[in-house]
């Protein structure tokens, strides 16, 4: 196939790249849009298979390993439960970034595959493209493993700091530049393995110091970087699919991590520089014993939420945690039976990555209509009877419009504490992932529902 | 004076980050998760690289070095691949309106 030809085909098919992440505009597009980028993919490996043309015995190996990554692939996207998505997509980046990494050591080692000169000889551009594709990806692939040890909770997902941290990472930043330049000069293969292997550590520096709330954040710049990487490559290989999509990835991570970061008043340099809660929540631990809260049972909650004319649930990571988004469906089977309105309310960074509530109230067979984001129903609390927060802490915390002083202050949060009552589902207490105490526990029209999410949510069941 | 198609590469680059940036902030918010795992899967492209890479050569050269970096990443974007398709596509399945 000649090279014109074969580049339209990218371009096709990086247009259906487009096309696929235009259909997520609405659950009705979206699936047309997957078909898209199916599409998309089908035709960028067969242009591939036809631009190379070599059907030698090679062939038969690509077709070989292509059908046992797929194989696993397959097996894991059918077997993984919707809870564990988040660490899912960490692992799905780290081999995106794994994979950038390879493609760019064997077009180092062989350079003419890939029309880029000769061993020694290597075009100046190409170099460029391809040792920032390398680092990229290996800090995609070493940072995304962290996140995903932390996500998965074999990691702790408390922020591990030390003395002069940043300064290091700074320090290893330069060098990689540093490197890169020599590696212009010198062509040599052991500055190339040394970027290579300064990135996997900065990787792993860069995300230790962020902490588990802050996870969000992570995964969404961990997929922007995978698609810098990929777009790296991109460039290397001349390959316009590569570089759009890099392109596309690029963005989205990025926007996704800014609406993150917004969704807790933070600025994106203060979530990666990480350590944020470990030092406020002593003085919030010592005034809390002394205020008073009330404690209800099951059989209060679900008569307070079958007299009311509407309620609004309000699920958080604590839902997804303790998998009652089944029982929560019940419930409020339950209580429209009894002619109440329900709706839920979804903060953007409730949950460990952008979206997570939603997915997870998708697969309870929530109808996405039912289902509001902060400002469109943030003004519904003042008129709703009962506020069922599940799950959810930090960010019903009344305290991030009034105190300056607390560290979550200016963070949008849902206005739950308008609502006539509250009834807030938590095991004990203690404050949440930002490590400060939530006023709303000790409100007059809050009651205390303390148990499991998902066996308090059984219970009122029941008791409906 | 001839332009270096370096330019024009670039220039696709640009223009594709506004594309993208504009498609996705038309992203509805409750697929944000769905919209993470099909980037994940698009970005797997990166498998034409290893496409190359591991047909490079006569037979003789199946197995040197460089092939087999491009075998292994065959393998972890096949796995992004169908991964990332699949499961998004079972995420979308959820989210059909009721009745």
């Amino acid at each position: 196939m000649s090279a014109n030809l074969s580049a339209l085909f990218y371009l096709i098919s990086g247009i259906l790249f487009i096309l696929a992440l235009r259909g997520l505009s609405s659950p009705e597009t979206s699936r047309q849009g997957n078909y898209f980028g199916i599409a998309g993919m089908l035709i960028a490996i067969i242009v591939t298979f036809l631009s190379v043309g070599n059907f030698g015995i090679g062939l038969i190996y690509v077709l070989i390993f292509l059908v046992i990554g797929g194989s696993i692939g397959a097996f894991i996207a059918f077997r993984i439960p919707m809870t564990a998505m988040p660490e899912l997509v960490a692992g799905f980046h780290s081999l995106v970034g794994l994979a950038a990494v390879f493609v760019a050591i064997s077009a180092f080692l062989k350079p003419e595959a890939f029309n880029l000169g000769t061993i020694g000889n290597i075009k100046l551009a190409s170099l460029i493209e391809m040792s920032l594709g390398a680092a990229i990806g290996a800090i995609t692939f070493s940072g995304s493993i962290i996140a995903f040890l932390k996500l998965r909770g074999i990691m702790s997902g408390s922020p591990i700091t030390f003395k002069g941290q940043h300064f290091i990472n700074l320090f290893l930043g330069l060098s990689i530049i540093a490197l890169i330049y020599y590696l212009c000069i010198s062509q040599s293969s052991n500055i190339f393995w040394s970027i290579v292997l300064i990135s996997f550590l900065v990787g792993v520096l860069l995300i230790i110091p962020i902490g588990g709330a802050d996870m969000p954040v992570v995964i969404s710049m961990l997929n922007s970087y995978s698609g810098w990487a990929a777009a790296g490559i991109g460039f290397t290989l001349e390959n316009t699919a590569l570089i759009i999509t890099g392109a596309l990835v690029g963005s989205s991570g990025a926007i996704l991590s800014y609406i993150m970061c917004k969704g807790m008043n933070r600025s994106f340099f203060n979530v990666i520089l990480g350590g944020w809660g470990a030092n406020e929540q002593t003085s919030a631990l010592q005034n809390k014993e002394q205020k008073p809260v009330k404690n209800g049972n099951a059989d209060d909650a679900a008569f307070l939420m079958k007299n009311a004319s509407s309620v609004i649930i309000v699920p958080g990571y604590g839902m997804a945690v303790a998998q009652a988004q089944h029982a929560l469906r019940e419930m409020v089977d339950a209580l429209k039976k009894n002619g109440v309105k329900v709706s839920y309310a979804i903060h953007p960074v409730a949950g460990r990555m952008p979206g997570h509530m939603n997915v997870l109230l998708a697969e309870a067979n929530v109808p996405y209509d039912e289902v509001f984001e902060l400002e469109e129903i943030n003004n519904d609390f003042a008129n709703c009877d009962v506020a069922y927060v599940i799950g959810a802490n930090d960010v019903t915390n009344p305290v991030a419009k009034s105190d300056p002083q607390s560290p979550i202050y200016g963070m949008p949060v849902l206005d739950v504490e308008k609502s006539k009552s509250v009834l807030f589902v938590k095991r004990s207490l203690s404050p949440g992932y930002a490590g400060i105490d939530n006023d709303l526990f000790y409100r007059d029209n809050t009651l205390m529902l303390f148990a499991d999410a998902k066996k308090m949510t059984e219970e009122i069941v029941k008791s409906l | 004076m001839e332009i270096d198609p370096f330019i024009f590469r670039l220039s696709i680059f640009i223009l594709s980050i506004f594309v993208g940036y504009y498609v996705v902030w038309s992203v509805t918010p409750s697929l944000h998760t769905p919209l993470m795992s099909v980037t994940n899967a698009i970005s797997s492209v990166i498998i034409v690289g290893a496409i190359i890479a591991s047909l490079a050569g006569s037979s003789k050269d199946v197995f040197e070095v460089s092939n087999i970096f491009g075998f292994l990443a065959i393998i972890l974007a096949a796995v992004n691949i169908f991964g990332g398709f699949l499961v998004t596509q079972r995420m979308l399945q959820m989210y059909k309106k009721k009745k």
